[in-house]
C-alpha cells in the first residue's frame, strides 16, 4: 500500500504512525534494487574485466563493500595483479558428468550481502544443476536483492546482434543475453579499442596463449571483423545515450505520460524465419521508442510437434526481447492480425516476407494492407538462409501428419483395391472407382490433408493401371475412361481435403470450446468457494482434470509471508527441494522449475500467484505425460492461475471485510454481555457477600433459623454463579471457533439419562415420561455436548413450567435421523417470541429473574456443530415442544462374544 | 484400617482451597498433611506413606500431572486429581497417568467424601484381594466365574464376564473407554467405543435393578465409566 492510498482512506480507518512508517519502509525496500553496471566492449581482448576491476578498487577506495563473485582473468598478468587485494567469494563445485565444473555461488552472495558484486561474462551459460540457466538471471536476482553489480559483456552477446555478428564473423554466439538486461542496466561504459591495438595486443599474447593466438587471429580476430563489431558496439551505446537523453526530456516535461503513442505489432509465425522478423521489430521498437507486440494468428491448420517447438521458442525470444505476445484464433493471418492491431491501438504493423508461399503471398500482403486502414504495414524481407527453405519444403507434407499415417493410408487404400479386385467381373471396373473413392472420403474423416491427398493419388494410380483396360499399364485408350480417371482424381482431393479441413476446424473450435468450458467450470467453482481453502480445492481440482497433472499449492500465510506447508489440496508430494524451488517462485514472483530456466532440475513447474500488494501463493504443476505444456496448455493454465489469483484476492479482502463486522458485532455483544452478565454475576455476588456478612458479624446473636437462612442464601447464589460460569465457558468455546467434535458411538439412553439424574433436583417437582423404543442402535456424536444440549432444555422445562408439570422425552431413529422431542405441557411461548428463543441472550419479556438468555443459544451451537437442527414450537394441545434432528449414520456391527 | 482415620495429602496452590479442604478434610476424620507446590508434595510423598493424594492440576512450580506420574511410578495408594481442568482430554490424560478419580471444580463436599471414601475402601479392598462380591442383590464369585441376582445365576458370555472381572478389580476407579478397549478387546480396538457402550448396556441390562437408571456401572460423560459397588 503506499502512502497515498492510506491517507485517502476514510476517517473511520485512521492509520497509527507504525503501519505508516512500516509501509514506507516495505516501499523503500523494494525500490532499492541493486544498480547494473555492464563494462561493454566489441569482442574479447578489449580490457573489460580489467576495466571492471579497476573501477572496482575506485569503489572499494571509497569504503564500498565489494567481493568479486566470479572473475575469470584468463591469467592475463595485469588484470591478475588487480584481482590480488578484493575479497573473493568461493565459487560453487557442481558436478556434471564425472567433472567439476566450478559456478558463480549465488547463494552465497545473496547471504554475504556486499554492496558491490563484480560477475565478469555476463553471457554464460550455467553448468546443469545450477538454479538458472544462465548468468544473467543470476545477476538479475542478485539486483532484485538490493546488491549493486559490475559486470562484463560483449557485443556479439546480444540477443538482437547475434544474428549480425553471425553473418559477419561466420561463427554462431549460442550464449546471448536478453536486450532488455543491456536497456535496464543502469550505467554502460563502452570499453572502446582500436583494431590495430587489439591486434597487437593478441600478437603479444595479452589476450591469449600464443598457439590459441594464431588460431583466432584467422578466425574471429580479422581486422575486418573487428572493425564491423566496433561500429556495433559504438552505435548501441550511442543509441542508449540517444534514449536517455529523450526519456530525460520526457520525464522532466511531461512527466506521467505513455513513453510513446507509437506501439509495434509484428506477426510471427511457426517458421524460423521469423526470428530475423522478431529481431528486426525489435531494433525498429526500440528506434522508434515504442512498445510493441508479437502476435501469432492461430488458424485451425494442426502443427506438427517440430513446428509447434519452433513457434515455442519464437514466442520466448519475442518475449525476452520486450515484446507482449499475443495469440489470437483466425482462419486468415491479415483479419487476426488486423484485429489485434485495432483492439491494441497499434500504429505499425510488420510482417516479415516468406518465401514459402510466394504464390499467394501477394494476396497476404495486399488483403493486410486493405484491411489495415490507417496503420502502417511494413513488409521484412526474410534473411534466412537457403538452407532453413529447402527444410520448409520438406516440412509442406510434414507438418500435418507423421510419416506413419502416410504409411497407412497407403496400406489401406491397396488393401481395398486388392479386395475388390474379383468385384471387377460382376460388376465392371467402373464400379471400383466408386469403392476406392468412398474409401477417400471415409479415409478423410480420419487423416489430416496430406495422406488423404495422397490417398487420391495412389487410388487413382492403382485404379489406373490394375483396374482400367489394357490393364498393367497406365495408358487409357478409351477417352471416357481418361475423362473418369481425370474427375475421380479430382473428386477424392476435393472431397478428401475439404472433409479434412472442415474436421481439422471442427478439432479446433472444439479444443477452444473445451478450453471456455474448463474456464466458466473453475470460474464457476471459484466464484461458489466461500475460503481460501475451497479456493484451494476448486483450484488443484480443475487444474489436475483440464491439465491432465498433478497438483501442489501453496498459499500464503495470513500476514502476508511464507507458507509452510503444501495445501491438503495438493496430489503430489513436496519434498525439501521441491518446497525451495516452490518458495523462490513466491519470493521472486516468477515462474521456475522443470521446463524453465530457474531451477530446471525440479520435478514441476512451479508458478506465481500474484496479488497486487503481496504474492498470494504458488501453484506448482506436473504434467502426467511428463511432457512440456502446449502453448494451448500453458495459455489455459494462465488464464486458470489469473481467475485463482482474483478469487483468493476476494477472499482475502472478504476476511478483512469480516474481522470489521465481527468487531462491530463484537462490540454490540460486548454491550448486550456487559448490561447481562454484571447483573447476572452482580446479584448472586451480593448475596454471598451479604449472607456471609451476617454469619461473620451475627455469630452469636443471630437465631439457628436466621444462619440456616443465610447460608442457604450462599448457597443458592453460588451454584447461580456456577451455572452463568459454565454457560460463559460453553458459549466461549462456540465463538471462538475452536469447537471440535469428539464424536463417538454414543447410547442415546444413557445421554438422556445423565443429564436427568444432574437435573435430580430441579426436576424433583416434575413428572418425567421417556419413551426411547428397545433396541434403538448407537448413534455417532460428541457425547458431553449432547447431554449438554438436553441438560438445558430440561432445566429450562423445570424453569418455566409449573410444578406438577409433564416433560416427555421421546426418541427415535428415521431416515438416518435421530429424532429427540422433548415436551412439556406448560404455558408455551408466546408466539411473536419463538423466532428469538435461540438467539444470543434473549429472554421472554416478563420471565422470572435468574437466566442469561445463553442456554438455549447455546444449545443450538452444539447442535449445529453437529450439523443437526433444532426447533420450537408450541404444541396445539399447549406447551412448548424442542425438537433436536440429528445426523445419524449407521452403526457399525459388534462381534458379539 | 479405619478408612476414616487415613492419612491424606493435600496439594492445592490457593491458600482458601487449602483452607477449605483441610476444614472440610479434618471434620470428616482425616489426618492431613497440606502442599502447596509440586516440589513440596514430592517431598512428602517420598518421606512419608499415605493413603491417598488429593491433587491439583495447576500447580506453580510444575504440572500436577508429572506430580502424578512421578509417585504414581512407586505408589499404589489412590489418587485423586481435583481441578479446574474440564475438557475431556485432560481428564483422560490425567486417568491414563494412574489417577483414580477425577472432580471438578466447583465441587461439592459430600461428592469429594464420598469418592474418597470409595477410592479408601477399594484400595484396601484389592490389597486383600477379596474374589467374591456382593452387591445389593448381586453376587460376584470371580475365581468361580458365577454371577447370581437375586440368588438367580445370571448367565454372562466370556467377554462380558472379563469387562466385569476388569470392573471389579478397578471398582471405585473411573475407566476410560480405550482403556477398558485395551484390557478386553486388546489394542487393535483402540477408539471403537462401541463396543464398550454395547457391552455395559448388556450388564446393565443383566445385573442393574433399573438399567435406565445406573447405580452398579456409571457412566462419566464423554470418558468412560465406574464400577461403585457401594451405597
Amino acid at each position: 500500500m503506499t502512502i497515498f492510498e492510506l491517507m485517502d482512506t476514510p476517517e473511520e480507518y485512521r492509520p497509527n504512525p507504525d503501519e505508516l512508517l512500516n509501509a514506507l519502509k516495505k516501499e523503500e525496500e523494494h525500490s532499492k534494487r541493486g544498480k547494473l553496471k555492464i563494462f561493454f566492449g566489441m569482442c574479447a581482448g578489449a580490457g573489460k574485466t580489467y576495466d571492471m576491476l579497476k573501477s572496482a578498487h575506485e569503489a572499494k577506495a571509497k569504503g564500498i563493500d565489494v567481493m568479486v563473485g566470479y572473475v575469470e582473468t584468463h591469467k592475463r598478468k595485469e588484470t591478475d595483479a588487480l584481482l590480488e587485494d578484493l575479497a573473493i567469494l568461493p565459487r560453487n563445485k557442481i558436478e556434471y558428468r564425472g567433472v567439476f565444473l566450478e559456478e558463480m555461488n549465488l547463494d552465497a552472495i545473496l547471504e554475504r550481502k556486499p554492496q558491490l558484486v563484480l560477475v565478469d561474462e555476463l553471457a554464460h551459460t550455467n553448468v546443469q544443476g545450477s538454479r538458472h540457466t544462465k548468468r544473467y538471471q543470476d545477476v538479475l536476482e542478485i539486483l532484485d536483492n538490493g546488491i549493486d553489480v559490475y559486470t562484463t559483456l560483449n557485443v556479439q552477446h546480444l540477443e538482437s546482434r547475434a544474428e549480425a555478428v553471425a553473418q559477419i564473423t561466420g561463427s554462431i554466439v549460442r550464449e546471448t543475453v536478453p536486450d532488455s538486461i543491456f536497456e535496464q542496466a543502469d550505467e554502460v561504459e563502452l570499453i572502446d579499442i582500436s583494431p590495430e591495438e587489439l591486434l597487437k595486443r593478441l600478437a603479444e599474447g595479452k589476450v591469449y596463449a600464443p598457439e590459441r593466438s594464431q588460431q583466432a587471429v584467422q578466425n574471429f580476430f580479422r581486422k575486418g571483423n573487428l572493425t564491423a563489431l566496433r561500429e556495433m558496439s559504438l552505435r548501441l551505446t550511442a543509441e542508449r545515450v540517444d534514449q536517455q537523453l529523450r526519456e530525460y526530456k520526457q520525464t522532466q516535461h511531461i512527466t506521467g505520460t505513455w513513453k510513446s503513442s507509437q506501439r509495434l505489432l509484428v506477426g510471427i509465425s511457426a517458421s524460423p524465419s521469423a526470428i530475423s522478423v522478431i529481431r528486426w521489430a525489435r531494433r525498429m521498437a526500440y528506434a522508434m521508442n515504442a512498445t510493441w507486440i508479437a502476435a501469432y494468428v492461430e488458424s485451425s491448420k494442426q502443427l506438427s510437434d517440430a513446428a509447434k517447438k519452433q513457434l515455442n521458442s519464437n514466442m520466448k525470444l519475442a518475449r525476452e526481447l520486450g515484446a507482449e505476445v499475443m495469440t489470437t484464433g483466425n482462419e486468415h493471418v491479415p483479419n487476426g492480425l488486423v484485429h489485434i492491431a485495432q483492439q491494441q491501438n497499434v500504429s505499425h504493423i510488420l510482417i516479415g516476407r516468406s518465401k514459402q508461399y510466394r504464390m499467394f503471398a501477394n494476396t497476404l500482403y495486399d488483403r493486410l494492407i486493405e484491411l489495415s486502414g490507417d496503420i502502417d504495414v511494413t513488409v521484412v524481407g526474410d534473411h534466412s538462409s537457403e538452407h532453413v527453405q529447402t527444410k520448409n519444403h520438406v516440412r509442406l507434407f510434414e507438418i500435418q501428419s507423421g510419416w506413419s499415417q502416410y504409411a497407412v493410408v497407403t496400406l489401406i487404400v491397396m488393401l481395398v483395391a486388392v479386395a475388390s479386385y474379383p468385384l471387377t467381373v460382376y460388376a465392371g471396373y467402373q464400379t471400383v472407382s466408386l469403392i476406392l473413392l468412398l474409401t477417400v472420403a471415409l479415409l478423410s474423416l480420419r487423416f489430416g490433408v496430406g495422406p488423404v491427398l495422397l490417398a487420391a493419388a495412389v487410388s487413382s494410380m492403382i485404379w489406373n493401371y490394375f483396374f482400367i483396360p489394357p490393364r498393367f499399364t497406365l495408358t487409357i485408350n478409351k477417352p471416357q475412361d481418361m475423362l473418369m480417371f481425370v474427375t475421380y482424381f479430382a473428386i477424392a482431393a476435393v472431397t478428401g481435403t475439404l472433409t479434412a479441413r472442415v474436421r481439422a476446424r471442427e478439432k479446433a473450435v472444439h479444443s477452444r470450446e473445451e478450453r471456455a468450458t474448463a474456464l466458466f467450470t473453475l470460474t464457476k467453482q471459484l466464484t461458489a468457494a466461500k475460503t481460501q481453502n475451497e479456493v484451494a480445492e476448486a483450484a488443484g481440482k480443475n487444474i489436475a482434470s483440464y491439465l491432465n497433472s498433478e497438483v501442489a499449492i501453496f498459499l500464503s500465510e495470513p500476514d502476508g509471508d511464507i507458507f509452510t506447508k503444501a495445501h491438503t489440496a495438493s496430489t503430489f508430494k513436496i519434498d525439501e527441494k521441491e518446497f525451495g524451488v516452490a518458495a523462490w517462485v513466491y519470493w521472486n514472483e516468477k515462474k521456475a522449475g522443470k521446463y524453465t530456466d530457474t531451477l530446471p532440475s525440479a520435478n514441476a513447474v512451479y508458478y506465481p500467484i500474484s496479488g497486487p500488494r503481496y504474492p498470494l501463493g504458488v501453484i506448482g504443476v506436473k504434467p502426467r505425460d511428463g511432457k512440456q505444456f502446449t502453448m494451448d496448455q500453458e495459455s489455459l493454465l494462465e488464464n486458470f492461475i489469473a481467475q485463482i489469483a482474483a478469487t483468493l484476492e476476494r477472499e482475502q479482502l472478504n476476511e478483512m471485510a469480516k474481522r470489521t463486522i465481527v468487531y462491530a458485532e463484537s462490540e454490540k455483544l460486548y454491550k448486550t454481555l456487559f448490561n447481562s452478565i454484571s447483573h447476572e454475576l452482580r446479584t448472586p455476588i451480593t448475596a454471598i457477600m451479604n449472607a456471609s456478612e451476617g454469619l461473620l458479624f451475627n455469630q452469636q446473636s443471630s437465631s439457628d433459623e436466621l444462619h440456616s437462612d443465610l447460608l442457604l442464601d450462599i448457597h443458592t447464589a453460588a451454584e447461580r454463579l456456577n451455572r452463568l460460569v459454565e454457560n460463559l465457558l460453553d458459549m466461549t468455546r462456540l465463538e471462538s471457533g475452536q469447537l471440535a467434535l469428539k464424536s463417538d458411538w454414543c447410547d442415546v439412553r444413557d445421554i438422556i439419562n445423565t443429564s436427568l439424574n444432574k437435573l435430580e433436583k430441579e426436576l424433583s417437582h416434575h413428572k418425567i415420561q421417556i419413551r426411547i423404543p428397545e433396541g434403538l442402535p448407537l448413534v455417532k456424536l460428541d457425547y458431553v455436548l449432547i447431554e449438554q444440549v438436553i441438560t438445558n432444555l430440561l432445566y429450562n422445562a423445570s424453569l418455566y413450567t409449573p410444578h406438577g408439570s409433564t416433560i416427555d422425552i421421546e426418541t427415535h431413529i428415521d431416515h438416518h435421523e435421530l429424532m429427540i422431542t422433548i415436551s412439556d405441557d406448560g404455558p408455551g411461548f408466546p408466539p411473536d417470541t419463538v423466532q428469538k428463543l435461540f438467539d444470543k441472550f434473549y429472554r421472554v419479556p416478563g420471565t422470572r429473574t435468574g437466566g442469561t438468555g445463553l442456554g438455549l443459544s447455546i444449545a443450538r451451537g452444539f447442535v449445529e456443530a453437529h450439523k443437526g437442527t433444532i426447533t420450537v414450537a408450541n404444541k396445539s394441545t399447549g406447551g412448548a415442544q424442542f425438537t433436536i434432528t440429528l445426523p445419524a449414520e449407521p452403526q457399525p456391527s459388534v462381534i458379539v462374544q | 484400617m479405619n478408612p476414616l482415620s487415613a492419612e491424606l495429602l493435600v496439594v492445592d496452590d490457593e491458600v482458601q482451597m487449602r483452607r477449605l479442604l483441610r476444614a472440610t478434610l479434618e471434620s470428616a476424620g482425616y489426618h492431613i498433611t497440606l502442599a502447596e507446590n509440586a516440589a513440596s508434595a514430592l517431598q512428602n510423598a517420598e518421606t512419608h506413606r499415605y493413603d491417598a493424594i488429593v491433587l491439583d492440576l495447576g500447580l506453580p512450580d510444575a504440572d500436577g500431572i508429572e506430580v502424578l506420574k512421578k509417585i504414581r511410578a512407586w505408589a499404589e495408594y489412590p489418587i485423586i486429581i481435583l481441578s479446574v481442568r474440564s475438557s475431556e482430554e485432560d481428564i483422560v490424560t490425567a486417568l491414563d497417568a494412574g489417577a483414580n478419580d477425577y472432580l471438578l471444580k466447583p465441587f461439592r463436599t459430600g461428592e469429594l467424601l464420598a469418592r474418597l471414601r470409595t477410592a479408601l475402601r477399594h484400595a484396601q479392598a484389592t490389597s486383600s484381594a477379596s474374589t467374591v462380591v456382593k452387591v445389593h442383590d448381586v453376587f460376584i464369585d470371580v475365581d468361580n466365574r458365577v454371577v447370581k441376582k437375586h440368588g438367580v445365576v445370571v448367565k454372562l458370555t466370556p467377554t462380558e464376564f472379563a469387562l466385569l472381572n476388569l470392573f471389579i478389580k478397578n471398582a471405585g476407579k473411573v475407566l476410560t473407554h480405550n482403556y477398558i478397549l485395551q484390557q478386553v478387546w486388546g489394542p487393535k480396538y483402540e477408539g471403537e467405543s462401541q463396543y464398550t457402550r454395547v457391552y455395559v448396556g448388556q450388564l446393565r441390562k443383566k445385573l442393574e435393578d433399573n438399567p435406565d437408571s445406573p447405580k452398579l456401572f456409571a457412566t462419566e460423560s464423554g470418558i468412560g465409566y465406574r464400577f461403585v459397588p457401594d451405597e
